[in-house]
Order: structure tokens, then sequence, then C-alpha cells
């Protein structure tokens, strides 16, 4: 899988392997491969100087290490408060209706992956859902169907 | 006054007006994240391109967030020699048209403006600060929210910034816990301790030293005041953890930012590098001997780490479990080290009461709940934003003359502050007044600032096994009361969305959380069952109706309730037919049709598909047989 490990090393390089340090590593080497591989995790394992099954085990605890790569578009639900009492369960459904996946899932072609979120924070325009760090508000299932269709089609 | 101090303030403060007296126009964007996600950068790029094309030499600033989500993307103009104007819901087409209009011509385009800003009238446009939406404000944390560019410093410094730090360094570390003392400053990011004591703890505690960590974290889903404010005026945030750290007698500062704030992260770096830079923060914060350095945690995603313990074990690198206290982390946190762990918006406070003085701040607010308090006011509410109010303002000012009230003017049915561990708080105690005491006494907690509206169409089993299934999901599994208690108690609550619950089980509910609440380890589950609790007690009758009639009043959960075409208002559209996904619906074009209640999975797309001038399909409590439709 990591047949250059160049990515890694550059991720490597930029800590000193102080235990404190270990959560941003690892956010920097999924930042890298949009996912933490195994491998990468031994080898952050190996820098630090922690068992791997601790770096496993701290991987897991957090909502946002993931273990397969995402989509490129990766879609984040948000179900915040605000958001489920305006219709997010409707609006997940609609996007796993659209994309043919469920949470959590990712496309075959490796388009999409789909994923439900904490909050994003953008409340005070709920629904909402995060498409690659953009925010896309004020959603209805019709929008939702209309604007991944559209970008289902355009990416065709 | 401190020379390097008067030096930097002085020059910002000359770039300022040189940037208000700038004989071209000034168009500033609101390019928060609420901001961006409605629009705001295509407004930009339409400003800019319809400048261009018309050899206008426009200014454009981005800034922060006004509060007015409702109103996004919002921009205001300032041409030379009128009063700057604010404009919401400004799309590109709009965009372009204010420049043909304003910039170009003479035309404010009154029918866009939400109000004037700065002194002086325009004809036709009312002050803004007078709007039904801001008149009951007092923004004063968020004073400079939305007028100042969050990435220049000087714009931070021209508008009283850093003037707090150096009075508190003149002023020496006593007189700083002291004043903070003064103002009746309490914990904004919940529990609302007051934050003086906690400082005085961990400054006496012995030890050289010490940490200060800003809780940016913001976890309770449904609230974005921190993040408001972090993209809108960080060195508000920075000049606070300054103060506090030199009160505390603390050399580090960290601020532990969740990561699905990717903007105020940003924001947050740069103000970290300009402050570094400025000699705010270092070795010798303005040659006063202070060191006092800032490194930025992101955060990886997990509620329990707004928990003190666990937001340590998280920035020690790992997993974010609480432990049991005392010892509490303002004798021995971080390291082991005297830790005090402070909210964003608890730390913004302390910059603006060295700043204005703690009589300013203690001015407003009620004799226990002194000062303003930001809420991000949300839900079905009409006007959803960020609003500053003085502390004792009813739920009822903040929901129908802030928030506008309801969406369609339908009931209001309860609303939840808190998020996880607070609760609901029903229609009919809509005169609380909002501060700590008040809301507590109505089972629900002040919380750090969520305010969420509910109208009929929320059920409250729904409601409550929403919250109930978060808490479950974020329970970190460290103590079994918390583990194992959620989880039984969302099965219970599962059971009776979906029509299986018994009577019984709703006092069994009132038993567990009995358990939950006093035998956890932590805050999150000792406050978990809340939303329960209070949900179960304000609106028992909804429960009953889950379990004895099997019927869901609200319309919400899907195995109690039915959908029906009306023959009557029928139009044979085929519409409902196309959206259905099961194929329950049965009709020949033009004529009525009807739905199989065997094969309808309730997903609502036909009452969706239902053309708005038919309005055929209804929704209706309760299951229904083949025959009643």
């Amino acid at each position: 899988m990591l047949r250059s490990d160049s990515r890694l090393d550059a991720v490597l390089a930029l800590f000193d392997g102080r235990r404190g340090e270990l959560i941003p590593l690892l956010q920097r080497v999924q930042e890298a491969f949009g996912y933490l591989p195994e491998e990468a995790m031994a080898a952050v394992a190996r820098h630090t100087r922690v068992p791997e099954s601790a770096v496993y085990g701290i991987a897991t605890f957090y909502a946002q290490f993931r273990f397969t790569p995402v989509g490129r578009k990766h879609v984040m639900v948000c179900r915040g408060t605000a958001c489920h009492v305006r219709g997010a369960p409707r609006i997940l459904q609609t996007l796993e209706k659209q994309l043919g996946i469920k949470e959590g899932e990712t496309t075959p072609d490796g388009e999409y992956s789909l994923e439900t979120v904490a909050c994003i924070g953008a409340c005070g325009l709920s629904p909402c859902v995060m498409t690659n760090r953009q925010v896309q508000a004020k959603l209805t299932p019709r929008k939702v169907a209309e604007l991944f269709s559209r970008e289902a089609e355009a990416a065709e | 006054m401190n020379r390097a101090f008067a030096n930097l303030r002085h020059r910002a403060c000359r770039r300022w007006e040189a940037f208000q007296g700038d004989p071209r126009p000034r168009i500033l964007v609101g390019t928060a994240t609420c901001g961006r996600s409605a629009g705001a950068m295509e407004a930009w790029n339409a400003f800019r391109q319809a400048s261009d094309a018309r050899g206008l030499d426009a200014m454009l600033v981005e800034v922060g967030c006004l509060g007015l989500c409702y109103a996004e993307p919002i921009i205001a103009i300032a041409k030379p020699g009128m009063p700057m104007v604010c404009y919401g819901q400004v799309t590109p087409k709009r965009a372009a048209e204010l420049v043909e209009r304003y910039l170009g011509g003479n035309d404010p385009a009154a029918e866009y403006a939400l109000g004037t800003v700065s002194k002086g009238r325009v004809d036709g446009i009312p002050p803004l600060f007078d709007s039904p939406v801001l008149k009951p404000q007092v923004r004063r944390t968020l004073r400079r929210c939305g007028w100042i560019d969050p990435t220049d410093i000087d714009h931070y410094l021209a508008h009283d910034g850093y003037a707090g730090l150096v009075r508190a360094l003149d002023a020496g570390p006593e007189t700083v816990i002291a004043q903070v003392q003064a103002a009746g400053l309490r914990g904004r990011g919940g529990a609302g301790f007051p934050t003086w004591r906690k400082w005085r703890l961990c400054r006496d505690a012995p030890g050289e030293e010490k940490y200060l960590v800003c809780n940016a974290d913001e976890g309770d889903p449904g609230a974005f005041m921190n993040r408001s404010l972090l993209e809108s005026d960080p060195h508000a945030v920075l000049e606070g953890m300054i103060i506090g750290g030199y009160a505390l007698g603390a050399h580090n500062g960290y601020i532990y930012c969740r990561a699905e704030y990717p903007l105020a992260l940003e924001r947050l770096r740069t103000a970290l590098g300009q402050a570094e830079q400025y000699g705010l923060l270092g070795d010798d914060v303005l040659g006063s001997g202070l060191s006092f350095r800032i490194t930025i945690k992101e955060g990886a995603g997990a509620f329990v780490c707004g928990e003190e313990t666990a937001l340590i074990g998280s920035i020690e690198g790992r997993r974010g479990m609480p432990r049991p206290r005392p010892p509490f982390p303002a004798v021995a946190g971080l390291w082991g080290k005297p830790t005090i762990i402070n909210n964003v918006e608890t730390l913004a406070s302390v910059a603006l009461i060295l700043q204005d003085g703690p009589e300013r701040f203690a001015q407003y607010g009620t004799e226990q709940s002194k000062g303003t308090k930001t809420f991000s006011l949300v839900g079905q509410v009409r006007r959803p934003g960020l609003v500053e109010v003085p502390l004792g303002i009813t739920l009822r000012e903040m929901i129908f003359d802030i928030g506008g009230g309801l969406i369609d003017g339908r009931p209001l049915k309860a609303v939840q502050t808190g998020g996880p561990s607070g609760g609901c708080i029903p229609a009919a105690l809509l005169d609380t007044p909002v501060d700590y005491e008040s809301l507590k006494a109505a089972g629900s907690i002040m919380g750090s600032g969520g305010m969420v509206v509910m109208d009929d169409t929320t059920c409250m089993v729904d409601f409550a096994r929403y919250f109930l299934d978060f808490a479950q999901q974020e329970s970190c599994g460290a103590c079994p009361p918390c583990r194992l208690g959620t989880k039984q108690m969302l099965d219970v609550l599962t059971d009776l969305t979906e029509g299986k619950g018994s009577l019984e089980d709703i006092d069994l509910m009132g038993d567990l959380a009995a358990g939950v609440m006093r035998a956890s380890l932590c805050g999150l589950g000792q406050t978990a069952p809340n939303p329960v609790l209070t949900a179960i007690h304000y609106f028992r009758e909804e429960y009953e109706a889950h379990t004895s009639q099997k019927q869901c009043p609200a319309g919400v959960c899907r195995e109690l309730i039915a959908f029906r075409i009306d023959p009557e208002r029928c139009i044979g559209c085929a519409a409902c037919k196309r959206a259905c996904p099961v194929d329950a619906i049965s009709g020949r074009p033009k004529e009525v049709h009807r739905i199989d209640q065997a094969i309808c999975t309730r997903c609502g797309a036909c009452l969706e598909a239902c053309p708005p001038k038919a309005s055929a399909v209804e929704r209706i409590p309760g299951r229904l047989t083949p025959m009643d439709a």
C-alpha cells in the first residue's frame, strides 16, 4: 500500500516524537493520506516509542480518525441539534439514496464517501452538510437530490 | 503607560484612520463559516467583477460574523461621505446590482438594506441597531465581530485591543483576580463556576509550572458561539489568555480547538503569529518580563473532551478519558501541574473586564449572574443567529423579540438549552429569566449558550432519544454507569419511538436515570439523562401517547404514524407515485391515488412530492389499517 514512504517521512520529520505530539502527528498523517494506513500507525508508534496497541487505541477513540480511504468528495452530514429538528435525518436518508451508499461507506468508484458529524457549527443555517470543508446550508431533501445528482452527472 | 504598547497602538490607530479615510468605497464582506456557507465568497467575487467591469476602485475587506445568520451573506458598504449601510442576502446578482446602483450611481438600494451602521441617515434605511433583532441585544463580547478584519491585529489594537493586557500588567496578578471577582464573571462553558475562585485555587497551588487551557472544543451540537467569536475576533481570546496566564503565574497556554472548525483554526494561527511578532506573546511580553506562550491543539472529535480531565488527557496524547476528581486540575492537571481550563467566551470576557473595568461588566445581568452572554438561537425560529444579551432576559424576549417568533407562525413547543447536558423548557415557562439559577430551577442548565427552539413538529420522545443516542455514542466507556446506563436508556427510548414501549418503561427510565446521574464518573454521564428527564417531566402525555395509544402526535416516529391521500384533494398528478421508493401508491393518471398501508414505509417522500396546490397527502398520528386508508 505504502509504495513510497516519502509522504510519511515528511510528516514524521516535523515531530520530535514526544508523547504529547501523538494526536497532532496522527492528524498530519491522516491529512497526508486521507486516512490512517496500518503501516503509518506502526511508524508513528516507533517514532513516538509508544506501543502500537496504544496508538491504535488512541486512534480509534477519536471520531476524526479513519482507517479506510475516503472518497474524493467526502460528504459529512451534520447531526447537530438544530439540524436534527430541522430535518437532518431526512437529509441523510436522501443522500444515502442519491449516492447509493450508507453512512460510513464509500462509493465503489471512490468518488463519494458519506459520514455524519456531531456538529459543523453552522446551526443558524441548518440543516447543513460539509463536503470537503465546504458547507452547504439550508438544505431540503429536494435541494440535496438536485445538488448531488448534478454533481454526479458532472463527474461522469 | 507601557511604551512598547503605546507605539503599537499609535501605529494601529493611524492605520485604522487611514482605512476609514480611504477615498475608495469600502465593502465589508462577512466571511465567517456561516457567511461562506450562504455564499459570501460568491458575493465577494461578484463585487470584484462588477466593480472591475465598471472601472471602480473599491476596497474589499473580509470581516467576521454579525450573527444575523438568517440574513447571510451579509455585507456592509461604506461610501465616502455616507454612513455605512449593511445589506442582507447578498446574492451575486444583488452584489452586481449594488455596484451598479449604489457605487456607480447614488441609489442605496434601500430594499436590500438591513440598516445603517454609522452616524448619519440614509433615506428609507433605518439604523441597524434599532432593528427588533438587535435592539434588545447588548453586544459586548461580540462588539468587534463583523466590523473588523479578524486577520489584522491592527484592527483589534485600534479598538481597545490588548489595552486590557496592559492594564493587567500595570495592576499586578492579585488585582487582576480581584477585578474578575468584582465583575462577578462565572464560567461561560456551562457550569457557571466563579472564574476568580478557580484562578485563586490555581494561583495558590504550589509549583512553578502552571498551565492555562482555553477550551474551544465547543462540543454542544447546535451551538456555535465559540466558533463565531474565534473566526471574527480571535485576538480577544488570545488577550484573555495572556491576562489569565499572568494572573495564574502560568507561562504556557494551550488552545484546544475542534478540528471541525477549520476556519477558526486558521484565524487563530494567523492571530497567534501576529501577536508573537508584536511582542504580545513570548519571553518578554511588552517588555514587562512576563513570559507566556500559546500552543494550538486540534481536538480530534470527542465530546467527552469538554470534560476537564479528559481534555487534559487528550492534550497529553492519550485517549480523552476522565479521571476521578479530586485532585482538581487547578491543583494537579496537565502533566500533573496546576492547570486552569477556561471556555473561549470566559476568556474573551476577561479581556473585556480588563479593558472596560469590572463595573461596566457587572452593570448588566442579575444579582447572581452578571454580565452579558452569547447564545446561538437556532432551530424553528424565524431569525436564527448568534445573539448577545444581558443575563436575566426572558426566554420569551429571546425567542419572540430577537428571534422574531417561529417559522410560519407555528406554535412554540419547547426550547432546549444546555445541549446534551441540559433540558427542554416548555412553552408554559416562557417567562423564565435566562440566568444560571432560573434555568437550573426549570430543570435545565445555561450550558455554553446553545438554544434550540422547537415547534409542534418535534417529537419529545424522538428528541430525547436523539440526545441519548448522542450521549451513548460519546460515552468514553471508562465507567459502567455511563457506558451501560446510557445504552439501556437509549434502548428503552428506541422501543418507545417504535411503539414497543409500555407505561412502566417511562418509570423505568426514571430509575435508570437516577443511577446514571449518581454513579457516573464525570459530567457527561452525570448530566446525560437531563434531556430525557425534563422531556418526561414536561411532556408526559406525549410519552403516554407513544405507549398506550401507539401514536406519535408530532408525526415524527415512523412506526407510529401513517400517510394517506385525501381523495377530495388528490388531482391524480402521480407525483407521489413516482416518488414512492417502495411502489406503495396506486392510481391511474387524473384519478385519485391511494397508499397501500401494508407496503408503505412512511418515508414521507409522497408528502414532499405532492404539489403544494393540491396538498393531498397528509401525515396522521397512529398507524392505519388497509381498511382505514
